[in-house]
């Protein structure tokens, strides 16, 4: 696993590899991420363009405190290799394995990574790596594949080519991608990586949006995957924290503050102990309550 | 150094540029269309031939028909279709990065 | 010489045509004596007229000033008929002085120019071939700019004298009472053409709709009006509409027009019974859908909504979310129904509107203005007149009158395509940066720094980044790279007004 902490990754935004005018953009609507594609975007005959023109950008613009991630194309491609050279060598943070079925494809990516890494000078681990699960063998090797590299950060449901290879397609209801995304999920939790959920394509359907949004927060996926910046926001509202949560989280810290003062190596609130999951759990809040900008710089709930 | 062949990248959405390089015999020759070229113009054609010389190229002719690309994009589209024009387009241009 | 903002005017001219420098945005108590319009006397019973070229032969000598209304934006066919018969009868060295000038227009207006029918101009914008052909030097003499409220100011004062005013409207009775609300062509208030009513020498209504006598509610009233002339169409209805009042679904606009209600909300001035002011560009439109949510969320409402009237505003207004409408144009024809159908959306002239020069116009109650710009300086001062080639491309409006309002916020976005926003320099001063609160980017927001009240209530709110108007700049610079200065002649062919009358900047020719 890679240094993971718990950076917030509560929105992935796709960006077309070969639009000048949306990779120019791609910075100001507060995307935790920013995934460069250079993939299913962009097509056969401008592969070579959207790469260069990707890399140009990673040089030279600011992009703020954003993790930057590329799709690059697939292993079995003849683009993909000069991809992850010129990917790595512009200094990205993630490279995401498109279509990934088995460890060994991790592997075999992780170490094209560092040899690039090594031609470039850049130091052996700084690039990471995240799986994208697009097929039923990707899902039943999910925790092989989260678990088979250090440089790991994440995995991706990417549902339009699962459900394809399932027979099916997209229902409104999701049912058709319940058992994968709750493997992806544990998988992820099992790796001590993140999940994201897949995109949903109808960027005017705001009502469905918010719907499947709140079901894989309920989940305990970290974010989803957005195509379009105007479903941002919606996201950041589906996972910004409630007063109650954000009151409790406060106290909690308070009470570790408390005892760290006193030298006492248990810590109680209320009566309760308050044991590691709960110290994370208030940590994760008020970092969500931070970014939703519910709280004011001494950290206390300020309200909406 | 020269090119033979006639190569292009870049469209016409905004901010973008369309870069088209083709054989020439006298010199680097550019021609550029642009809105911003009275504010951006000395600048837009300093970026084509700083890529332009990173390639080693004495002759060559292009046209550029900008539609208010920024800098990275002006590189990265002259880069591409100098390497398209030299057909070498999937091995990365090292000495133009 | 150089004015308060430091903008160079050209001594000669300034001499020549009695203009004083621009000094400050105060207005104080000065006293006016208006002028009074001639008036022929008659009984009313022949002014309804089927030959317009009659009317206009009767009306329009060499050298005389003529105005019109752009109401009817781009759907307008006044303007080229009228042009049409005055050229026809071979009338030079006229002086236009429409409220403004619509793309519609612009083929007639250089053919005038050319043939030497127009040798003077005052319009509050001109854009595309026209706002082109001016800017390289087509006219002898410099276009005078102003605001909606300076020209009423001008009218009312004299400074702009019309002799023949004429005025297209949906619907008059044979004697000219008329308003804009009924008839094929309508298109709501009718604020701007309501000063040429009632200062100009002769007024001719234009209409293809003549209805029975006695016409009401009348906007314009029998007692001002010399002629009524029936034409074939009055305009295109299809082109009334501005078209740029669709919702945007832009990211860019979002995120501005977000921020923009934050600024609004965190604000001292978001309070039960505010006024505000939003203009028709994307993100202005944007930010009233925000800021019906902000009022519903926070149990409040507004007691008055001002300028040019779009769909948006009209919904707040039968929410309730609005007490009044005021207003002076209609940017939609959902805007301008509503002025038919509800009594508490209100017509009202651009004296009344925007007139720094009366006894209190509305603009000076207005609590929030969001505002647009082309070009914004370090020190606040926006340009909305010319783009960054140097070329005339945009209107004054109703800019620098309701930047009067009590918190004035300026949403732009930091950069378009390679065009910068906030930049060191900007090419013509319209509106001075005194008058600008808040700077609204995509980036994040800058508050001048006249305003400290503004940037304690801003500075802690965790979703806007503050940032100095100078790091806007520096960011700006660092996207798109250090503009080459522009080259001009010395030829001056734009003077733009402050809404006072003193000249806040001169517009040169481009050199290309």
């Amino acid at each position: 696993m890679a240094e993971n902490g718990e950076r917030l990754r509560r929105t992935m935004m796709f960006v077309p590899g070969n639009n000048p005018g949306m990779i120019k953009d791609a910075g100001i609507y507060g995307a935790d991420s920013i995934m460069f594609d250079l993939e299913d975007s962009v097509s056969l005959a401008e592969k070579d363009s959207a790469r260069n023109l990707v890399y140009e950008a990673l040089k030279s613009i600011d992009y703020g405190d954003a993790e930057l991630v590329v799709r690059t194309n697939g292993l079995d491609t003849d683009f993909f290799e000069a991809d992850v050279k010129m990917m790595v060598k512009a200094g990205i943070d993630v490279i995401r394995i498109p279509k990934t079925e088995s460890a060994a494809m991790v592997e075999e990516m992780e170490s094209l990574v560092a040899d690039a890494e090594k031609e470039f000078g850049i130091p052996v681990g700084t690039t990471h790596l995240m799986a994208a699960i697009e097929s039923a063998e990707g899902v039943m090797n999910v925790l092989e594949i989260a678990k088979a590299s250090d440089r790991m950060i994440g995995i991706a449901l990417s549902a339009e080519d699962y459900t394809t290879d399932l027979k099916t397609h997209r229902y409104p209801n999701g049912l058709e991608l319940r058992f994968a995304r709750n493997m992806i999920l544990n998988a992820a939790r099992a790796a001590g990586i993140a999940a994201f959920d897949t995109v949903y394509t109808d960027v005017d359907n705001v009502k469905g949006f918010l719907a499947e949004t709140e079901y894989i927060h309920e989940l305990g996926y970290d974010g989803k995957s957005v195509i379009n910046p105007r479903q941002i926001p919606l996201v950041n509202q589906v996972y910004a924290p409630s007063e109650d949560e954000i009151k409790n989280a406060e106290n909690v810290l308070a009470a570790i503050e408390k005892a760290r003062k006193a030298g006492s190596g248990v810590i109680s609130m209320n009566g309760q102990m308050v044991d590691r999951p709960v110290a994370l759990r208030a940590e994760r809040v008020m970092k969500l309550a931070k970014a939703s900008g519910l709280i004011d710089k001494e950290g206390h709930y300020i309200g909406k | 150094m020269g090119i033979n062949k006639t190569a292009m990248d870049g469209t016409l959405e905004s901010s973008d540029i369309q870069i088209t390089v083709s054989k020439g015999t006298d010199g680097v020759q550019i021609s550029l269309e642009s809105d911003v070229k009275k504010r951006f113009g000395d600048d837009i054609i300093a970026t084509i031939k700083e890529v332009v010389k990173k390639f080693g190229l004495d002759n060559v002719n292009i046209k550029a028909v900008d539609q208010g690309a920024l800098d990275c994009v002006i590189r990265a589209r002259t880069i591409t279709a100098i390497q398209r024009a030299m057909d070498n387009s999937e091995q990365p241009a090292w000495e133009a990065l | 010489m150089e004015n308060k903002l430091g903008r160079n005017l050209p001594d000669k001219l300034m001499n020549e045509l009695h203009f004083k420098p621009f000094e400050t945005t105060k207005i104080g108590n000065p006293v006016f004596q208006r002028t009074a319009p001639k008036v022929q006397v008659q009984n009313g019973h022949d002014k309804l007229k089927d030959d317009l070229k009659q009317v206009v032969k009767k009306n329009v000598k060499d050298g005389m000033t003529i105005s019109f209304h752009h109401h009817l934006r781009n759907g307008d066919y006044i303007f080229n008929l009228v042009m049409k018969a005055i050229m026809d009868l071979g009338i030079k060295d006229l002086t236009l002085a429409p409220s403004s000038l619509t793309g519609v227009m612009n083929d007639m207006v250089i053919k005038a120019i050319k043939n030497g029918t127009v040798t003077n101009i005052t319009t509050s914008g001109m854009r595309g071939s026209l706002g082109d052909e001016v800017s390289h030097g087509i006219l002898k003499n410099p276009v005078i700019f102003r605001s909606h409220g300076g020209r009423a100011r001008a009218i009312e004062n004299g400074d702009i004298k019309i002799d023949v005013a004429f005025l297209g409207v949906p619907n008059s009775d044979r004697c000219g009472n008329a308003n804009g609300m009924e008839g094929p062509a309508a298109f709501g208030s009718l604020g701007y053409a309501l000063m040429d009513a009632a200062y100009a020498n002769k007024v001719v209504l234009l209409t293809d709709n003549v209805v029975d006598y006695p016409n009401t509610p009348a906007s314009i009233r029998q007692t001002q009006v010399d002629d009524v002339v029936k034409v074939d169409q009055v305009g295109d209805p299809n082109k009334i509409g501005s078209g740029a009042t669709r919702f945007t679904k832009d990211p860019k606009d979002l995120t501005i027009a977000r921020a923009v209600n934050q600024v609004i909300v965190n604000s001292q001035y978001f309070k039960d019974g505010f006024s505000f002011q939003t203009g028709s560009g994307g993100a202005a439109l944007a930010v009233t859908r925000y800021l019906r949510q902000a009022m519903l969320d926070n149990h409040l409402h507004a007691s008055f909504g001002l300028g040019g009237i779009t769909k948006p505003m009209v919904d707040l207004l039968e929410e309730g979310l609005v007490d009044k409408l005021m207003d002076v144009q209609d940017f939609d024809k959902a805007a301008a129904d509503s002025m038919k159908n509800n009594k508490n959306q209100q017509e009202i002239d651009a004296s009344w509107y925007a007139d720094p020069d009366n006894k209190g116009s509305m603009v000076a109650q207005l609590d929030i203005a969001v505002l647009s710009a082309l070009e914004i300086d370090t020190d606040f001062n926006v340009n909305v007149l010319t783009g960054s080639d140097g070329v005339i491309r945009g209107a004054v409006g109703g800019h620098q009158d309701a930047a009067t309002a009590k918190m004035t916020i300026i949403c732009a976005p930091l950069v378009r395509g390679r065009i910068p926003t906030v930049v060191d320099h900007i090419n013509t001063a319209v509106t001075p940066g005194q008058s600008i609160d808040v700077l609204v980017t995509e980036f994040g927001i800058a508050i001048n720094p006249n305003r400290p009240d503004l940037i304690k209530q801003f500075q802690d709110v965790p979703s806007l980044h503050v940032y100095t108007i100078e790091e806007l700049a520096k960011k700006a610079e660092s996207i798109v790279g250090k503009e080459e200065p522009l080259q001009y002649t010395d030829k001056t062919v734009g003077l733009v007004e402050y809404r006072d009358g003193t000249i806040i900047d001169s517009i040169r020719q481009v050199k290309d």
